[in-house]
Order: structure tokens, then sequence, then C-alpha cells
């Protein structure tokens, strides 16, 4: 037998015990030929396209499970950012394609679908415009649909008259569904360098570089990694860390690229990309800062927190990278708050602020993400936050974002629960010192130079 | 359509295990080409390397039945596509 007995029970052992499974099969769909002149027009042929092109989606996802014996947890679609097409009609409210992707996303059986995005890091067209606008109506009144918009890139800078009306759409957001703890808000993410392929959401969007249909796959496994990294004696230096990391992530990016190779078959799509993200989840164990802390970090969120993660990051892309010749997407480790057990309990310590988060951003896959902040957080406050988490992404060439819950009606000392795979996190503090002045501004932050690199 | 996978059963040593999933392969018409079993402590452990002939028996059919042989003998049992263990453990 060409496979040893040792490599069958290490492989069963990662699923069974140590949470590995490829945590999403996004189908990538072009809308392109969704385009009507008028709003309930293009949600008819949207609604059409995707029950057509992702009715099998779900079934040959499962079937893949089966077959193989590693879990698919999540079956999703992103589809051409819903502004492009805007641009064709004239409605101020577009609220009704986002029902038309809901009722879809539903009807074939996926836990979310992204692309009510725009990319208006240079400027804001008048279709973006009515997009942005939308966002939150369209957040309040879908269940899966997700948002994305992108402020910032390092070619064209920051511009910061988006950011500022981003921040008061995310409140805006916050508000329409401040009876479910501002959930509206985890479904929006605001980027700096946007990726075309990224599979998770709620970022994922299929970019106008992309085929017709593609299969993006999303692996995942910080309970595997944890348990490589436990296993070594304490005195393992970090090189021999990073060794094992890096053997580890080869291992379950190959799971994700058999996934993928599988799924583009049996749909009789273009195989996209494989993304190497490090996915916590509220499971006991699969957790990312469990990994910091097992790398020696007494609590994540510590002095140490942002060489280890760095670490992380770096061996996690170097192994995966030799695993499959299709890495896409983020690919890093993800650090969102409430989607990961032990990253509450640091913020819960006092171990782990804001702050910290944001200089881990400029070191890990995207950055502020899944953040719950006092309700009542001034618009100039979010914006800032978010213009520093793209300001890290421009100057160092990288995807940053800032998904931030303002959760109306509760303060520093409650929680809010946004259920599932989103999880449950304490609300943080925020420093308090605005910046109104600044982030009134508004104009462009110049795209950086990319030489005298210091 | 022949599919090469490994089959993987451990649990509780007692009389028995072997023959029920030999039968349970043999009635799929699914070959067993490779095997190794071994005890470590009173736990039964084994790995086959099957061919599954899906002309006869589809693959999920296989995995069912053998669910149902593990669930009788109190075992875990898992049937799991060969490419799977090749791509994580092979450059």
């Amino acid at each position: 037998m060409s496979i040893s007995p040792e490599e069958i029970v290490e492989t069963l052992t990662m699923v069974t015990q140590q949470n590995l499974d490829i945590r999403t099969v996004t189908l990538g769909l072009s809308l392109g030929d969704c385009v009507a002149d008028s709003c309930d027009g293009m949600a008819t042929k949207v609604y059409d396209k995707i029950m057509r092109k992702a009715e099998r989606l779900v079934s040959v996802a499962d079937e893949i499970a089966r077959d193989y014996g590693v879990p698919i947890v999540n079956k999703r679609i992103s589809v051409t950012p819903i502004a492009q097409l805007a641009a064709a009609c004239s409605d101020a409210d577009l609220t009704p394609i986002a029902a038309a992707m809901d009722r879809a996303a539903k009807e074939v059986g996926v836990d979310f679908i992204g692309g009510f995005s725009a990319l208006v890091h240079k400027g804001i067209g008048d279709g973006d415009r009515r997009l942005i606008d939308s966002i939150p109506s369209a957040l309040a009144t879908t269940d899966r649909v997700c948002s994305s918009v992108n402020v910032a890139s390092t070619r064209a800078g920051m511009n910061m008259d988006a950011i500022l009306r981003m921040a008061e759409v995310v409140r805006e957001a916050a508000e329409r569904t401040a009876d479910r703890d501002s959930i509206g808000c985890a479904k929006l993410v605001i980027f700096c360098n946007m990726v075309e392929d990224n599979p998770f959401m709620a970022g994922a969007v299929h970019g106008t570089g992309e085929a017709d249909a593609v299969v993006n796959v999303g692996i995942s496994g910080p309970g595997v990694v944890r348990a490589v990294v436990s296993s070594l004696p304490d005195d393992a230096d970090l090189t021999a860390v990073a060794e094992a990391i890096k053997a580890t992530s080869f291992k379950i990016t190959r799971a994700g690229e058999l996934v993928a190779r599988e799924a583009a078959q049996r749909l009789g799509v273009q195989m996209g990309i494989v993304d190497l993200s490090l996915a916590p989840t509220p499971a006991l164990g699969d957790s990312v800062a469990d990994i910091i802390e097992a790398m020696g970090v007494e609590r994540c969120g510590g002095p140490g927190t942002t060489t280890a993660l760095a670490l992380l990051n770096d061996a996690v892309k170097k192994g995966g990278a030799m695993g499959t010749s299709s890495i896409g997407g983020l690919s890093g480790a993800f650090i969102p708050v409430s989607e990961d057990a032990s990253m509450v309990a640091a913020v819960e310590a006092g171990a782990l602020t804001l702050e910290k988060l944001e200089a881990m951003t400029a070191v890990c896959s995207v950055g502020l993400d899944m953040i719950a902040i006092p309700g009542d957080t001034a618009v100039e406050t979010i914006a800032n936050i978010i213009s520093d988490a793209c300001a890290i992404g421009v100057i160092n060439g990288k995807t940053t974002a800032a998904r931030l819950i303002p959760v109306i009606g509760k303060g520093v000392g409650d929680h809010a629960s946004f259920g599932g795979l989103l999880g449950a996190a304490p609300i943080m503090p925020v420093n308090e010192w605005a910046g109104t002045k600044l982030a009134r501004r508004g104009g462009r932050f110049p795209a950086p130079l990319n030489s005298l690199r210091n | 359509m022949k599919t090469r996978a490994i089959l993987s059963v451990l649990g509780e040593d007692r009389v028995g295990i072997v023959a029920a999933i030999s039968n349970a392969l043999a009635e799929a018409g699914a070959n067993i080409e490779d095997i190794r079993q071994t005890i470590l402590s009173g736990v039964f452990s084994m790995t086959m390397l099957v061919t599954v002939n899906e002309d006869i028996t589809p693959f999920q059919n296989v995995q069912a039945r053998l669910a149902e042989v593990g669930e009788r003998l109190g075992l875990q049992v898992t049937l799991q596509r060969e490419d799977v263990f090749r791509f994580m453990h092979r450059v």
C-alpha cells in the first residue's frame, strides 16, 4: 500500500479531532449578461441566472465531501459587483436586486452570496453611489446577501470621500438592524486592495478579470496548525515552528486543491483559485488566537503577537504555495474577533485591544474583522479607523479591510451575538479622540511611492 | 468505473470484524488490494486499500453499507477516495 497507516490516521485525526475542513466552495458568476434598463428587469435576470448556473452547486459539493471524507462547511456564490450593472439603470433604490440575490441563494441552498459591491477607490460613479446608498436597506431586508466596497488601492491611493460615506453607511446599516445587534454590519466589508477571486465572505465578488463561471475554494484548519505547534517541544526554535506550520499548510492546501479540481470538473466550470486562509470558527480549538498562544505568546494581543502572527501568515503561504499553483484570494490568517473564541477571551481579559488589532492588520490576511464597537461611536471615528486600516494596505501593497459593527444601544461591557459562524463578541472600547477634522477633509490620499521603502 | 479508496476501521476488538467488513465489500463487488491490521491496547485498527467497482455498486452505496456494519459492531468505519491521501501526503 503506497499510503502508510500513520498517514491515514493523521488525515482522519485532522478531520475528526482538529476541525480540518474545506471552509467554502464558492461559485463565481459573471452577471455581465443580466443588464437591463430597469432595476426590476435586472433583478429578474439576476435571479434566473443564479438559479440556472448554481442549481447543482450544493449537491455536487456535498457529494465531494462524502467521497473524500473531508467536510465542506459552506457553499457560496460570488457575483459581478452589482454597481457595474447598476450603471445601466437609473433607479435610486437597488434593493430589489439584493432581494433577488437573496431569494436565489435560499433556493439553491447557499449560506451567503457576495457581490452587492462597488469599487470606488478613485472616484464614485453614479451607479456606485446608488449602490452604496442602497446598502443599509439591502442588508436589513435580506439574510444572505453580503456587501463590500473597495475604497483604496496602492495604485490609486485612498478615496477619503468614499471612506467617510462608508462610515455613514456602516452607521445606517447598524441602525437599520438595531433589533438584531446590528447584524447588517457583519455582512459589510470595506476594503483596500480588494481581490477579485476571494471565496470568503463577506468580501467575495466575481471580478472583471474572471471567466463567466469559476470555482474558488477556501481552505481552513487553524485547529490542525495549533495541534502541530502544540506538539513541538517548548524549546523548539522559531525555525522549527515555521517548518512545522509550512508542512501542515501544504497538506491542508492539497486537500483544497483536490476539492477545487473535482468541483470544477463536476460542475463543468473553470477552476479558479485555492485560498489558503486560516479561518477560525467559534468552535472550541478552531482558533487563530490559540495558534499564537501555542507559539508562546502568553495571551493573544500581548507583546509578541505581531511577531507570531507574521510568522504564521508567512509560513502558511509558503506551505500553501507548494501545495497549489492556483494560490489566490486573500490567503493568510484571518483575525475576526467574534468568530474566534480565544480572541474573544483575550479581549475580555484586556489583552487584546483595537490598536493591537490594527498592528496585526499589517501582517495578517486582511485585518480589522468582526469587531463590535459601542453603538454611539461617532461616524468620524469609524471613518478614521477605516482609513487607518486602508493606510496600512496602501503603503504596504496588501489587502486590508474593516468590518466594524457599531452595536446600537450597547456599550463597553455589553455583548453582541450574531449567531452561527459569525459568533458573538464583547463590545470593544474605541479611542474617543475622533479626529473629526481629518475625517471631514475628504479628497484623495495620493497614490504612494513604491520605492524608498522605509 | 473503478475507484480506488482507503477504508479505515477503528474500535473495540471483537470477533468477526474482518469477516463482516470483507463480506460487505464482497457483496458490493469491491476488491481488497491490500490490508493492514493491528490491535493496540485492545483497540482494533485496520486500513485497507480497496477498488470499488462503481458499475456494480456506486461509491456512496458502498459507504452506506459499510456504515451499517460499523453501526452494528460499534466501529468507526470510513471509506474515502484514495486521492485525498495521495494529495495530502505526497509531493
